[in-house]
């Protein structure tokens, strides 16, 4: 087995619990190059069908490739997508700094989301290398009702025995390519030719290398026009994946407030 | 491995750093990937920034702790993951915090782990919680160890100091079964001996902890041990019908013949299927696969496949090493479930053999286990299980105790009681269990009654008697009193006598279960333990019903006025009055008399005696929840 091997055989490994333990299951889909990962992993553990709706947390922010991409992807795949228009900035907390205020937005949404369709389980494409409190989760993250996120008082994960049994009202958050790296998501579409948005390609010089709303996520500066070139380009760089991401960096715990209310 | 492989295709290594609070764990960590240039720009600015704008001095565990109240105690609340690589391979270190309140986050970080840095502070050598999760380690199956004998500046980089340190330890981890592959001496703060040598421990001339990590072994492959596949879930996305799973050990290939237990069933692989893949003839050890079989056998969520000749063992009675977690402690008596791979069992606590002291690994005789302590215990469970133990099988030979919706404990199989005997018992039996069964139209079984004198139990266990008995089944009653007037006629009331009352009544009770007859026994059995253990002579066959009704209701009742006596005194024993009732905490049915009229509990008792003992014919339904995809 090489390692890709190993990190897809591990991610369809929770893949099948979530399905098997968990009763009404989702995941969100964002569109980005770690949640079509996902989405193409669950068609490996299912043998081609994604056997759960799929959501994405519309702001009407996205740029206009990546709205394209999506109609493509859901056609292609047979996918069960679900659009979830999410409540305006307006109505998010004032005291959060403006771009976290943005990216409120989504946890508000799921919140909505979750309410109404009363799922169990939310599947999310989050990594641990991608920034330091997504390294604190667990594969299978509980949350109350309102998305809080306890993270002073985690379920055990001993080995691979995961939580999957709650109280009313709390529900589970399953994170299945917690342990890939930036760099396996992009070895690993490659092999496995994962169609992606062209917009984490260079184009004049600049690329998104996360993707997020338009009006907070900035493209960085690179050349990268090839996945061969990004995997090259990320071998060696020493910029966070999320420095084009402006609500990380607002204020020094402007993130953790974002997750611990219920953030992806 | 060749320096000349670029670092993306190499394996990568996963490292837990364990050991005492403020020991240095974190600071070696942020070490580590500052001397090897792992950490993103702008990194150390902002630590640095941060720390002046709170008035503190700079430290090096202010890279890793992420979360607000990590960095405003300075401790290390959660593990957290870091990836950073060197010239020979890629790592994630784990960092697991120190704090005895955090010992689960301890545990959930290192059992994923390839090897293991244990920190241990100079000057203080190793506290109880560096020996805690030294046996911890060992019990999570992390094989390879380095020590770190950190602050060595704080010592004046003395070898004496050290060579203590090391000793100590050394004797430590040998008592376990722990060989560590090196112990070294570094300052984390100041840089020896991370990256690179130091002048300070020029008499020092063992690895760096670069090259200690780089020292360590790959994950020895899996796939020449026996092949256990546990089964995961079964799905029909078309006309085919897959089991999935991941390979535990071993492997598997076309054309081989798999033996599930514990439901004892046998056939042949007749595909490896897969989606958007070339077409497999074999799979081995870590890969997550379906297949197809060439007979429609019952096989579902928790069944294990093996090879026919390397089968697991099949275990009612299994003997653990046991981590508990919960603050609630784990006692004699209780019931919990156990997830072993992706088996659940309900299983009761028989025995708790022993708990160890961490500091000299002694053991001492104890009724419960505490949070964060290990013990020796014995669990029973009704449904048989398929295991392996874990010095052979170490994937097959561990799992989790839930309570409710939480893991408790984790555990490792130390001993399990293969069920030959009971098979062979079987065998030299003319008739069956199944042809009784058949012939009574009902299977046999033990509903043992326990509760307070005056609760209801004689009542009931009549008035159960008399209604299955109309509707044709083989029923009887074993009253408490009954048998005192033969069977154990011998026996008196002290402790001992009444714990071989109940075991006699217990022996009594299989035997005319296994006979097939309805056995239902009315006896106070006021202990847990002697009630875990009429549970284990029933096994299978054993039911156990809280009879409920408070003490001021029985008294009130006092059917043959003994309360009356006692309070009098003149029954110096009394369960209730002067000898305390332990209440099941787990039976398989509560009738609150309190609550209830008669012919509504009897009403009861039937409904449940109906639904153990009623013929059930294996199903070759297809089960799996992915029936539908």
């Amino acid at each position: 087995m090489t390692d890709l091997d190993q990190l897809e055989s591990q991610s369809v490994y929770i893949l099948r619990e979530a399905f098997n333990r968990i009763d009404r299951l989702a995941a969100l889909w964002s569109i980005g190059k770690d949640s079509n990962v996902l989405l193409w992993l669950a068609r490996k553990a299912f043998f081609g069908k994604v056997p759960f709706p799929v959501v994405q947390l519309d702001t009407g922010m996205e740029l206009p490739e990546v709205y394209e991409f999506r109609d493509m992807v859901t056609r292609d795949w047979g996918l069960d997508l679900v659009i979830e228009q999410c409540p305006p900035e307006s109505e998010m907390d004032p005291t959060l700094p403006p771009a976290t205020r943005a990216a409120a937005r989504k946890t508000e949404g799921l919140k909505n989301l979750l309410r109404r369709e009363q799922y169990q389980g939310i599947m999310v494409g989050i990594r641990r290398d991608e920034q330091a409190t997504r390294a604190k989760e667990r594969v299978f993250s509980p949350r109350a009702l309102d998305g809080a996120w306890d993270f002073k008082d985690q379920p055990a994960e001993f080995w691979d025995h995961y939580k999957t049994r709650f109280a009313e009202g709390t529900h589970v958050r399953i994170h299945p390519l917690l342990h890939w790296t930036e760099l396996d998501i992009w070895r690993y579409s490659k092999r496995e030719e994962i169609p992606i948005v062209p917009l984490y390609f260079a184009r004049e010089g600049k690329r998104y290398r996360s993707l997020g709303e338009k009006n907070i996520t900035f493209p960085v500066d690179s050349s990268a026009a090839s996945i061969d070139e990004i995997i090259s380009e990320l071998e060696v760089t020493r910029t966070p994946e999320r420095a084009g991401r402006s609500m990380d960096n607002e204020t020094e715990d402007a993130f953790e407030r974002l997750r611990s209310s219920g953030y992806m | 491995m060749s320096p000349l492989i670029p670092a993306s295709q190499r394996r990568q290594a996963r490292i837990v750093i364990v050991g005492h609070v403020d020991h240095g764990k974190s600071t070696l960590i942020g070490r580590l990937l500052n001397d090897t240039g792992s950490l993103p720009d702008g990194k150390v600015e902002a630590v640095r920034e941060m720390s002046r704008r709170r008035g503190m001095p700079f430290e090096w565990s202010f890279v890793m702790d992420a979360l607000q109240a990590e960095r405003d105690q300075g401790i290390t609340i959660d593990t957290t993951q870091i990836h950073f690589k060197t010239e020979r391979r890629p790592y994630v270190i784990i960092d697991a915090p120190g704090h005895t309140e955090f010992l689960k986050n301890m545990v959930t970080g290192a059992s994923s782990a390839d090897a293991a840095l244990l920190v241990i502070d100079a000057g203080e050598g190793a506290l109880e919680q560096s020996r805690r999760h030294a046996y911890l380690l060992h019990l999570l199956g992390v094989k390879q160890v380095a020590v770190i004998v950190n602050k060595m500046d704080m010592v004046d980089f003395s070898q004496a100091r050290f060579d203590h340190v090391a000793a100590e330890i050394r004797a430590y981890l040998n008592g376990i079964g722990v060989a560590p592959g090196v112990i070294l001496p570094v300052s984390a703060r100041h840089g020896d001996n991370i990256a690179s040598r130091s002048g300070n421990l020029a008499w020092y001339d063992g690895p760096t902890v670069i090259e200690a990590l780089d020292g360590f072994l790959p994950a020895a492959p899996e796939d020449e041990l026996p092949l256990r596949l546990p089964i995961q879930d079964v799905y029909k996305p078309d006309e085919r019908r897959i089991l999935a799973g991941r390979i535990e050990t071993g492997r598997l290939r076309v054309g081989d013949t798999l033996h599930f237990a514990p439901n004892n069933r046998t056939a042949k692989v007749v595909g490896i299927e897969a989606w958007n893949a070339a077409p497999a003839i074999s799979a081995a050890a870590g890969q997550s696969v379906g297949i197809t079989l060439d007979q429609r056998i019952f096989v579902e969520r928790g069944h294990i496949a093996s090879l026919p000749a390397e089968r697991p063992v099949e275990a009612h009675r299994l003997t653990v090493r046991l981590f508990w977690l919960a603050s609630k402690p784990l006692e004699t008596g209780r019931a919990y479930t156990l997830k072993l791979a992706t088996a659940e069992h309900r299983v009761t606590v028989e025995k708790i053999v022993e708990v160890v002291d961490i500091d000299d690994l002694g053991v001492a005789a104890a009724d419960r286990v505490g949070r964060n302590e290990i013990a020796n215990v014995v669990l029973h469970s009704r449904s048989l299980v398929a295991v392996d133990l874990a010095i052979d099988l170490p994937r097959t030979g561990r799992g989790v105790l839930l309570d409710g919706h939480d893991v408790v404990g984790g555990f490792i199989v130390t001993g399990a009681d293969a069920v030959a005997e009971r098979n062979l018992q079987r065998v030299e039996h003319a008739v069956s269990p199944d042809e009784r069964a058949l012939s009574n139209g009902h299977r046999g079984a033990v509903l043992w009654l326990t509760g307070l004198s005056g609760a209801g139990k004689s009542t009931l266990a009549m008035g159960l008697e008399r209604t299955l008995f109309e509707r044709g089944r083989q029923v009887y009653v074993l009253d408490g009193d009954g048998v005192r007037q033969g069977l154990n006629g011998d026996l008196g009331f002290s402790p001992a006598d009444r714990s071989e009352n109940i075991r006699r009544v217990a022996e009594a009770a299989r035997l005319f279960a296994e006979a097939g007859m309805i056995v239902v026994t009315a006896l106070i059995s006021p202990t847990r333990q002697d009630r875990a253990r009429a549970r284990a002579i029933g096994g299978d066959l054993f039911h156990e019903i809280h009879v409920k009704a408070d003490l001021d209701t029985c008294e009130q009742r006092d059917p043959k006025g003994l309360y009356r006596k006692a309070r009098a005194g003149e029954i110096p024993e009394f369960t209730g009055v002067s000898a305390p009732y332990e209440e099941p905490q787990a039976a398989e049915l509560v009738v609150e008399t309190g609550r209830l009229g008669i012919e509504e509990a009897v009403g009861e008792l039937v409904g449940y005696a109906e639904r153990v003992t009623g013929l059930k014919y294996p199903s070759d339904a297809v089960q799996g929840r992915g029936e539908g995809i």
